[in-house]
């Protein structure tokens, strides 16, 4: 369960990266005050002049993010600039907007939805018809022409991201220092930092629920390791009687079954394991549109986690079992 | 030269409320290298003796020397060393583990006394030769007859070489000719190898086996 919810954590977060990287664009401005994960949130679109005006930007455009909830969200963009920094979109069926209320969806939202050319997707808030399905890897999901967006959403002349692309890769860090002198308390990022920020560690709120889950998996796997080794030793009272008659001392029968919990806790790490490649291969089937990874570098800390909880949870019925008294337990049947 | 000498020796089990009087001072010497036969009703002390003896429970009060260690004020980790080093027990239903072979079952026994399970003991290849199962070592004990099983749980026993073997009903599981068999076999231990044994039996064929017949009653030894 921890191994697959960090899975699907790091997935979902890998790919939004890798959608923002998929823009082509060097830099991004963000509203002051905004957070790294939430794309939505509003600046003046003036602000983009500003940014285009600047020394070495060859291309500047503004979008705006429209959280439609269930973790979706429609992204505005102006066709055109979009198209010039990012190289284009990639149409697979269909085309560009032809009139407002047109929505521009990616092959996996597609394939998830059931949805084709001329389309009406539910649940996101207005009626839209698909006009164009695009290659997946390019900002978003959903693309809406940004007029359209703002409008019906009171968010006139508001922008969420400006994507800037600069003329020359040398001269991007000169543009982020004018940038960020320009434009004092937004949100500056060369894409490169933006997407190391994407992680589960540097976003509080989803650190904080990875710790939840851990804690939860840690105490679930501690009450069924408890009760599993609580029902071992319950089912071989007579076994622990007949080793208690031969002469086995607590630390003896105690040794067996902290061995037993050990190979358990090892064997339930590396069944945990495989099966995140299962739910890994469910999630692709039953939700296309969620992300899951395998997270090696987190294999060694749910085998210490699933180890510690074995050992700890075997304790108490090592200790009832070390304690049994050996004639009644030899009288158990 | 006494092997177990017991005087005086009581044991009250409290059962709720209730008082339960199993032994009432029975007086017993046993020589080294003697095959002692219990007899008695149910309920006339002959377990709980067994159990003092084997150091799974201790007395009440009174006096009962093993070797010369005297079993009335041992702790509890001392009476798992008397068990580990002195006694071995035979049961009335075998008690071998279940997952465990045959060879695995006397090597366990090894194991808790400390012993290197590697070691050969040429004493023990003659004992097993005596007790017939070297061929099912590798067997488990539900592949194994009754009469299997309780010698298996002999070579367990005497594995170590206890100075005292305790079996309680030790063909009570058995048909007449492994039971013949078995206590053969306790009679071959107990005349080749001198090894003292005590044994609880209600059948007097089994009793017959023995050097010596106790007969106990009412928690006390009455003949």
């Amino acid at each position: 369960m921890m191994l697959t919810l960090v899975g699907v954590s790091d997935g979902m977060l890998g790919e939004i990266a890798a959608r923002s990287k998929g823009t082509g664009a060097d830099i991004l401005v963000r509203p002051p005050g905004s957070s790294v994960l939430a794309l939505s949130g509003a600046m003046p679109e003036g602000v983009v002049k500003v940014v285009r005006a600047q020394p070495h930007v060859a291309l500047a455009t503004g979008t705006f993010v429209q959280s439609i909830g269930n973790f979706n969200s429609i992204t505005g963009i102006y066709l055109d600039e979009f198209n010039k920094i990012s190289g284009g979109l990639k149409y697979l069926e269909g085309g560009p907007f032809q009139k407002p209320g047109d929505l521009i969806i990616d092959d996996v939202y597609a394939q998830a939805n059931k949805l084709g050319i001329g389309g009406h997707p539910k649940d996101l808030g207005l009626d839209w018809t698909v006009c164009g399905i695009v290659e997946q890897g390019k900002l978003s999901r959903m693309f809406a022409q940004i007029d359209y967006l703002q409008d019906k959403y009171a968010q006139k002349d508001k922008v969420s991201v400006i994507y800037v692309k600069v003329d020359d890769a040398a001269n991007i860090p000169t543009v982020l220092d004018e940038l960020k002198q320009k434009l004092e308390d937004y949100k500056i990022f060369t894409v490169d930092e933006f997407t190391s920020l994407i992680s589960v560690d540097s976003i509080p709120i989803l650190k904080q629920f990875t710790g939840v889950v851990i804690g939860l998996g840690v105490v679930i796997g501690f009450l069924v390791v408890s009760l599993s080794m609580y029902m071992a030793v319950l089912e071989r009272t007579r076994e622990i009687g007949i080793l208690k008659a031969l002469g086995a001392s607590p630390g003896y029968i105690m040794g067996i079954l902290l061995r037993e919990a050990v190979v358990l806790g090892v064997v339930g790490t590396i069944a945990g394991i495989l099966m995140t490649y299962g739910t890994r291969s469910l999630i692709h089937v039953f939700a296309p549109t969620w992300t899951a990874t395998i997270v090696k570098a987190w294999w060694w800390k749910a085998g210490l986690i699933a180890l510690a909880a074995a050992l700890i949870g075997a304790l108490y019925p090592g200790f009832k079992a070390a304690k049994q008294d050996a004639i009644e337990a030899l009288a158990y049947d | 030269m006494t092997e177990i000498e017991i005087r005086d020796l009581t044991k009250v089990y409290h059962v709720g409320d209730v008082d339960v009087h199993a032994l009432r001072g029975v007086n017993l010497n046993i020589d080294r290298g003697e095959f002692v036969a219990i007899i008695g009703p149910s309920g006339s002390g002959k377990s709980t003796l067994f159990h003092i003896l084997g150091g799974l429970t201790p007395p009440t009060s009174g006096k009962a020397l093993l070797n010369g260690r005297d079993l009335t004020h041992m702790s509890d980790a001392e009476r798992t060393k008397l068990r580990k080093t002195t006694v071995g027990f035979v049961f009335q239903k075998y008690n071998l583990l279940p997952t465990l072979s045959a060879a695995d079952n006397i090597a366990i026994a090894r194991d808790i006394a400390g012993k290197n399970g590697s070691e050969t003991d040429p004493h023990f290849d003659e004992i097993l030769k005596l007790l017939g199962i070297k061929d099912r070592l590798n067997h488990k004990p539900r592949a194994m007859s009754g009469g299997e099983q309780q010698r298996v749980a002999i070579a367990r026993a005497i594995v170590n070489h206890p100075a005292l073997l305790l079996a309680d009903e030790p063909t009570g599981n058995l048909d007449t000719e492994n039971s013949n068999a078995v206590l053969g076999i306790l009679r071959g231990l107990n005349q080749r190898m001198g090894q003292t044994i005590l044994m609880i039996t209600h059948n007097p064929e089994a009793a017959a086996f023995a050097h010596r017949i106790v007969t106990m009653r009412d928690g006390r030894v009455v003949a």
